[in-house]
């Protein structure tokens, strides 16, 4: 093995406005930025554009099973795709240097940088965890993870399936299925009663059409003949090599395959690390990026759209691209302040009108304790390192105040995940231990590469004259 | 919480701290150990695990003995700690490599070991130069970029995570109190009287023992003594655990009881400061996959920075 | 256990899933070819030695890590398949020759 010169480092290309992530947020602050006449390089780590809501949504718009959910995505996918922007599909963000605006990527084992004068992070949302005895065990998925699989293979579960959990995305999910020709059972977890929430919530009037959508999809599950059970409580999954059975109190559930939700929170990961300021959000149970009306964060240079910013569906998720790529035009001199307010509007109305029903639903499917702080002691809590439940509640009480130093003593969100999916759990826990609201416990510290690169890679980043051959 | 005595308050819960207040405790004191939050400065966290010896004390004679002693006495330590909390820290003293890329620097490292053992007179100093068959030896896989290594055989690793947990586990089960999220609002001294306003309240003492690391720098002339540190930092990269076996650690590279091989160490003069910087981390990749071509082939799963609490000259400061 | 719905999704790609060639549909990750193939596991864990599947789908929890093409530890949600791919389980930790 010898060092060879392959190619010369060459200084990283300039672009007015980077966007992370292709989903909807991403595609209209792309569209909308083009129209304002900036340069646009958008990066995303998936093969082709849609985000998750919208995957694949080119092969999967066929498909009699999702057709009527990805159309209007489609029909977004194609004003992105006419665009001239430099689009990177497959391509992973791994460091970002908000004060230089640099980002470094990884794509087909090479790293190449970009440099930007606006950053648009819309890397949208992540599901929740579900951290239930047995949810390590194999045959256990969340219920994105089926989603995914049908829309980019048109694949479904074969055998019996259960679906437990709740919101909006689990009776999509059973829609979906069963037009797929997959009959599951639906073990709901939700607590909270419809018609009082709504009434306490407000916006089923505002949001009817989204209401009308939602309820429409109950009824529907219903008339085909899927089992609801209804008001579950201490969820497991159970069996020995693979999933079994699902047992939960008063019932018993086989099955072959077990997707789990509890509702989605923004994927903070990236936000934190560049050292965004973020907030509790009582309401939503999750970390957000602070932000103005426009998306812009606590640095000069990066915006936050989508529901990255705030859970808010797809629609919300458009218009705040939208309002992000006028501010990305205003402060980057190509556009007045009145004329961007001016055209901001029809955007913030929608997004207002989009975000109507969120109370409702927020309320409505909130996870209860049990789901955000699992209450037996030898529930995996961080499946990387396989810390427990027990395990974060003992260190919480010998002197861990936050995440970081119960990752210190346990490992816990120290594996290849780096915490992604175990922080809301592990705050939780800390916070029930002490004694103290979460938000006064933190979060984890997420740090670069956000993603594994392999050492030779990140040594490329340097030095790009130089290859390992 | 008000007005809360003890015989000892220790200041600043790292590693210095945690066992200074766990040593005061098992001779009988009541001490508080006082520390930050979740998200302190905290190089205790950061730190990458050395326990060595071949770099320390070059010019200053009694700090190289000191670290040798420093060395010596790890085992008996971790083995007590191991009897107490049933934690074992991975130590493992196998001795350690310095790798060197250049002829310049193979001859830059055989002048310093000389004259470290110049400098240890009587108390001896043993230490090899080898070539890069004899160092391959002793480290299959090293890259055709090494020409060469100096070894001793002080040198080794641990676990400072497993210390820093083994340190408070121990503490509050001795009975210690530790006090976490203190922030300190007002200093009042007199001999063997010493008192804290701090936002959970009055804490009073006989004795104080500052181990605030960084923040030392601030705290000590309330108490009328100097502590003139200041942060530099280093990054360190973490890769997966791997099953291929690194038999002892070099100065910048070792591989965790977990199997993960973790890639140091770095300095910058950069303030208060924990940002990354992809070009310090590249560096250390570069050097890693020189030193290893294998360990080029590992994934990066963690990388952070952190601050080390440096003295002007480099040295302890006794005053 | 997962199958695919041919009527659907007609273009396939041979992939080589634990030495067993296997058509699946165009667009399918690595970790879709797995759970296709119907394995008991994808990996075990570097820690415990138990056996995972993909949980999340979408590059978050990283128990999908595996062998695609020689290469161990790759996130197989989202490596897109190719003509001729070879997936196969990994067992604990990573091993790299030297």
């Amino acid at each position: 093995m010898n060092l060879v010169p392959v190619k010369a480092p060459q200084a990283p290309r300039k672009f007015d406005l980077a966007i992370v992530g292709a989903g909807p947020s991403g595609m209209a602050a792309a569209i909308a930025a083009r129209e304002f006449g900036l340069s646009v390089l958008v990066v995303d780590e998936n093969a082709a554009p849609g985000g998750q809501v919208f995957r694949a949504a080119e092969l999967a718009g066929a498909d009699p099973a999702l057709a009527r959910d990805m159309a209007p995505g489609l029909e977004l996918i194609a004003r992105f795709r006419a665009l001239d922007v430099t689009y990177r599909p497959g391509a992973t963000l791994w460091m970002l240097d908000p004060d230089t605006g640099t980002l470094s990527l990884s794509c087909l084992n090479e790293t190449m940088e970009f440099v930007a004068e606006r950053i648009l992070l819309a890397t949208g949302a992540q599901e929740r965890p579900v951290p239930i005895p047995g949810w390590t065990l194999p045959g256990v998925m969340s219920a994105g993870a089926a989603q995914i699989a049908l829309k980019t293979a048109g694949m479904v579960p074969s055998g019996r399936v259960v679906l437990a959990g709740q919101g909006p995305l689990m009776w999509l999910l059973a829609n979906q299925l069963i037009r797929a020709g997959v009959m599951p059972v639906l073990v709901e977890t939700r607590t909270q009663p419809i018609l009082r929430t709504a009434l306490e919530q407000g916006g089923i009037f505002s949001g009817f059409a989204q209401l009308t959508k939602g309820i429409g999809l109950i009824l529907k599950a219903r008339q085909s003949g899927m089992r609801v059970i209804s008001g579950a409580r201490h969820l497991r999954a159970e069996g020995a090599a693979r999933v079994q059975s699902l047992r939960f109190e008063g019932g018993f559930e086989p099955c072959d395959t077990l997707l789990l939700h509890e509702g989605v929170i923004p994927s903070t990961h990236i936000s934190m690390a560049i050292g965004l300021e973020h907030f509790w959000d009582a309401r939503q149970l999750c970390w957000r990026p602070r932000l103005d009306v426009f998306g812009a964060s606590t640095h000069a240079r990066i915006a936050v759209a989508g529901d990255g910013a705030v859970i808010g569906g797809w629609e919300a998720a458009v218009a705040s691209g939208q309002l992000a790529a006028l501010d990305a035009a205003f402060r980057l001199g190509r556009m007045a302040q009145a004329a961007r307010d001016f055209q901001a509007e029809a955007s913030a109305d929608a997004l207002l009108q989009a975000r109507t029903l969120r109370p409702f639903l927020d309320a409505l499917y909130a996870p209860s304790h049990e789901i955000l702080a699992p209450p037996e002691e030898s529930t995996i809590i961080c499946r990387c390192e396989e810390v427990t439940a027990g395990s974060l509640r003992w260190a919480a009480a010998i002197g861990a105040t936050g995440p970081n130093q119960a990752k210190a003593y346990l490992r816990c969100g120290m594996g290849p995940c780096q915490g992604r999916l175990c922080g809301p759990t592990v705050a939780a826990v800390i916070a029930e231990t002490r004694n103290v609201p979460v938000e006064e416990v933190g979060h984890f510290r997420p740090r670069a590469p956000y993603k594994p690169i392999t050492v030779q890679e990140l040594a490329g980043a340097q030095h790009g004259a130089d290859r390992l051959s | 919480m008000t007005g809360r005595r003890f015989d000892a308050m220790v200041i600043g819960g790292g590693l210095v701290g945690s066992a200074i207040a766990w040593g005061l405790r098992r001779e009988g004191l009541s001490v508080a150990l006082l520390d930050e939050g979740d998200a302190a400065f905290r190089a205790s966290r950061g730190n990458f695990g050395l326990v060595w010896v071949q770099s320390k004390g070059l010019g200053a004679p009694w700090y190289q003995r000191w670290t040798r002693q420093s060395a010596e006495s790890w085992p008996g330590l971790a083995d007590d700690l191991a009897k107490q909390n049933g934690l074992s820290l991975g130590l493992s003293q196998p001795g350690g490599l310095h790798l060197c890329l250049s002829d310049r620097e193979m001859n830059k490292r055989a002048e310093r070991l000389e004259q470290m053992k110049r400098e240890a007179g009587n108390y001896g100093f043993e230490y090899r130069m080898l070539d890069a068959r004899e160092a391959r030896d002793l480290l299959p896989g090293l890259g055709p970029a090494v020409v060469g290594a100096s070894f001793t055989p002080y040198d080794g690793h641990v676990s400072p995570l497993a210390l820093l947990r083994s340190r408070h586990q121990g503490f509050t089960a001795l009975g210690g109190v530790y006090l976490p999220n203190v922030k300190i609002t007002g200093i009042a001294t007199a001999p063997r009287n010493f008192l804290l306003e701090t936002n959970l309240g009055t804490i009073q003492a006989e004795r104080a023992v500052l181990a605030a690391g960084l923040g030392n720098a601030k705290l000590a002339p309330h108490f009328g003594l100097k502590a003139p540190v200041r942060p530099q930092r280093g990054q360190v990269l973490v890769t997966e655990r791997t099953r291929a076996a690194l038999p002892m650690p070099t100065t910048t590279i070792r591989q965790t009881g977990e199997g993960s091989i973790m890639l140091g160490d770095s300095v910058e003069e950069v303030g208060f400061d924990t940002r990354q910087s992809q070009p310090v981390m590249a560096e250390i990749a570069h050097r890693a996959a020189l030193c290893f071509p294998w360990i080029g082939r590992l994934n990066v799963v963690r990388a952070w920075s952190a601050l080390r609490v440096m003295s002007p000259d480099g040295l302890p400061i006794y005053d | 256990m997962f199958r695919t719905r041919p009527d659907h999704r007609t273009e396939t790609v041979q992939v080589i899933v634990e030495g067993r060639a296997l058509m699946v549909p165009e667009g399918s990750s690595a970790a879709a070819a797995i759970l296709l193939a119907g394995l008991a596991s994808i990996r075990e864990t570097a820690v415990s030695g138990s056996p995972r599947l993909p949980w999340c789908m979408m590059g978050i929890c990283f128990d999908c890590l595996t062998e695609i093409d020689g290469v161990a530890n790759r996130q197989a949600c989202m490596v897109p398949v190719a003509v001729g791919m070879r997936i196969a389980r990994q067992h604990g930790a990573r091993d790299v020759p030297r």
